[in-house]
């Protein structure tokens, strides 16, 4: 990994006295994908949302690009926001706006674009992923599955430089699954950097350029994912590895 | 089986021409026993109330024909004042309401004196009485003969009851804004919207929705409260009804006054409940979004 566009060091994190993140030391380079595993309470979703400064850290910090430090007391997280994506496993859809709407929202008021050219841009991306259709509906119209795809659509929207995506799957039905899953590889395939925890290891060994287990609040092992999935170098990596469904 | 029936997927829609038919009867033969049970009530309760020994005095004194015809006409005449009443009220206790539910969600140190203010607001308003407060600025405020300060009742009435009813519906707009699931705010605080713009986009257009019916409530108490405003003198249509029966001691003109307030709130009433029924369908019919 030559350039990484986002570098966490050192980071430690407990709500109240129970601690989640105890020292998080990782890398994501440009263009690359890097995939979150590790049991449930391992801190996945926590170490995603210090990522965009959705929580405050205990100690550490998180560059991005270099320059900006996400932990920093002066930062302007709007901006750090307007430049790493995330999306939520519950859609977290805006249900009083069409699906338009909720997509040029952000790109009309954060970016001050005009209406016409964000409503433009937000019928593109529909299309990309094969939802133009659906323009005008609201989200309570929506399947699962078509709903994830617009909530990514709408991190899309603000053109993010990282997109982070929690378990954006965990809430679908298997069938549904897939249709997301395209939209990341999609997204993968144009370029974007990519950090995702996610439970489908099937997914994760297909896409992810480096894999991440979480354990005890630390990155307990990394690799690729020939590597974490073949030969786990860690008996707890090959635990929590033989522990799931094939 | 009704022998048209289309073959499995040759039509969108098909429904049994005759199943149709015996819903349709039922639904009629359901309404006429329901006409016909209360038709019945109705006449035996009629029956019972005129054939009690109290009954001639009770009609002489409060449903008097000829009173009524009398007063009526006054007492709608004098309603236009609380209809008046009502109508500058509204607006005002709505932006009151909602300006101090906003004041009370800012969370930066230095508004520490505008949250302070807005809850020892809320909480002293909605603590007194409103009859209280109406006497209070009705009778107080003129009584300090401050230069250029309104003496008028009417508007000091008016303004007890914006105070009033504007902490009441302060409170029910951060109801609202506090049911808004706090992942509506994390989805659009992560898009890079600012506190304001999630407030004004995401946040309170939901609140606002969640609160119509309680609202509605609200508002048709405050169309009964303007009577309250009758202790300071004005003569809106309670004291109309007051003055006219004290001339005659007949209490038919209050009975006219109720009729004119309940003209008014059934409809209202009517209308909050179908607002309520369906912004329940509307929730059940959405998913998880
Ligand atoms: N806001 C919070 N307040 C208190 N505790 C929290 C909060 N958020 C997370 N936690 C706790 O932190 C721990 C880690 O949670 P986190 O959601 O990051 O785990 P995860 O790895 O994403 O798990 P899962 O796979 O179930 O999503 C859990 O024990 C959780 O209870
Ligand atoms: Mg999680």
């Amino acid at each position: 990994m030559n350039s990484a566009i986002l570098s966490v060091r050192g980071v430690w994190k407990s709500f109240d006295e129970h601690p989640v993140l105890r020292g998080i030391d990782l890398e994501v380079g440009a263009h690359q994908a890097v995939v979150l595993i590790g049991a449930s309470g391992s801190g996945k979703s926590t170490l995603l949302r210090c990522m965009n400064g959705l929580e405050s850290v205990d100690a550490g910090t998180i560059i991005l690009d270099g320059d900006v430090d996400v932990t920093g007391f002066d930062t302007d997280l709007d901006v750090v926001r307007r430049r790493i994506g995330i999306v939520f496993q519950s859609y977290n859809l805006f249900p009083h706006m069409t699906v338009l709407d909720n997509i040029a929202l952000a790109p009309r008021k954060v970016l001050r674009r005009g209406r016409a050219e964000c409503d433009d841009q937000a019928r593109g991306l529909l299309a990309r992923f094969g939802l133009e259709a659906k323009a005008g509906e609201y989200p309570d119209r929506l399947s699962g599955g078509q709903a994830q795809r617009v909530a990514i659509i709408r991190a899309l929207a603000m053109e993010p430089e990282i997109m982070l995506f929690d378990e954006i799957t965990s809430a679908l039905d298997p069938l549904l699954v897939g249709e997301v899953l395209d939209a990341v590889r999609e997204l993968k395939s144009g370029g974007l950097t990519i950090v995702m925890a996610t439970h489908e290891m099937t997914f994760a060994r297909d896409v992810a350029d480096q894999v991440c287990f979480l354990q005890g609040g630390v990155v307990l092992e990394q690799g690729s994912p020939a590597q974490i999935f073949e030969s786990p170098g860690e008996p707890e990596t090959q635990q929590f590895l033989s522990r799931l469904p094939h | 089986m009704s022998v048209l029936a289309p073959a499995p997927g040759a039509a969108e829609v098909y429904r049994d021409p005759a199943r149709q038919a015996r819903v349709r009867r039922r639904a009629r033969r359901d309404a006429l026993v329901g006409m016909a049970s209360l038709f019945g009530f109705v006449i035996v309760v009629s029956i019972v109330v005129s054939s009690s020994p109290g009954w001639p005095a009770v009609q002489e004194t409060f449903f008097n024909g000829q009173e009524f015809i009398s007063t009526f006409p006054g007492l709608l005449e004098a309603f236009w004042l609380n209809v008046r009443i009502f109508l500058v009220a509204e607006p005002l206790i709505l932006i009151i309401g909602l300006l101090v539910a906003l004041a009370r969600t800012l969370r930066s140190p230095i508004f520490l004196p505008i949250r302070v203010v807005a809850t020892l607001y809320v909480d002293i308003f909605r603590g007194v009485p409103t009859i209280l407060v109406i006497f209070l600025l009705g009778f107080g405020v003129p009584a300090l003969r401050i230069e250029g300060m309104p003496k008028d009742a009417v508007f000091w009435g008016t303004a007890a009851l914006v105070l009033s009813y504007g902490a009441y519906v302060a409170e029910v707009f951060r109801a609202g804004i506090d049911s808004v699931h706090p992942s509506q705010r994390m989805a659009a605080r992560s898009l890079g919207l600012s506190l304001f713009q999630t407030n004004r986009h995401v946040v309170l257009p939901q609140a606002v929705r969640n609160v119509v019916p309680p609202l509605l409530n609200d508002f048709i108490s405050l169309q009964k409260d303007t009577a309250l405003v009758a202790v300071l003198g004005p003569i809106e249509v309670l004291r109309r009804a007051q003055i006219d029966a004290s001339s005659t001691f007949n209490y038919t003109p209050y009975v006219g006054a109720a009729l004119i307030f309940i003209a008014l709130t059934i409809p209202m009433t009517r209308f909050a409940d179908w607002i309520q029924s369906r912004s329940r369908s509307r929730r059940r019919a959405g998913g998880t979004s």
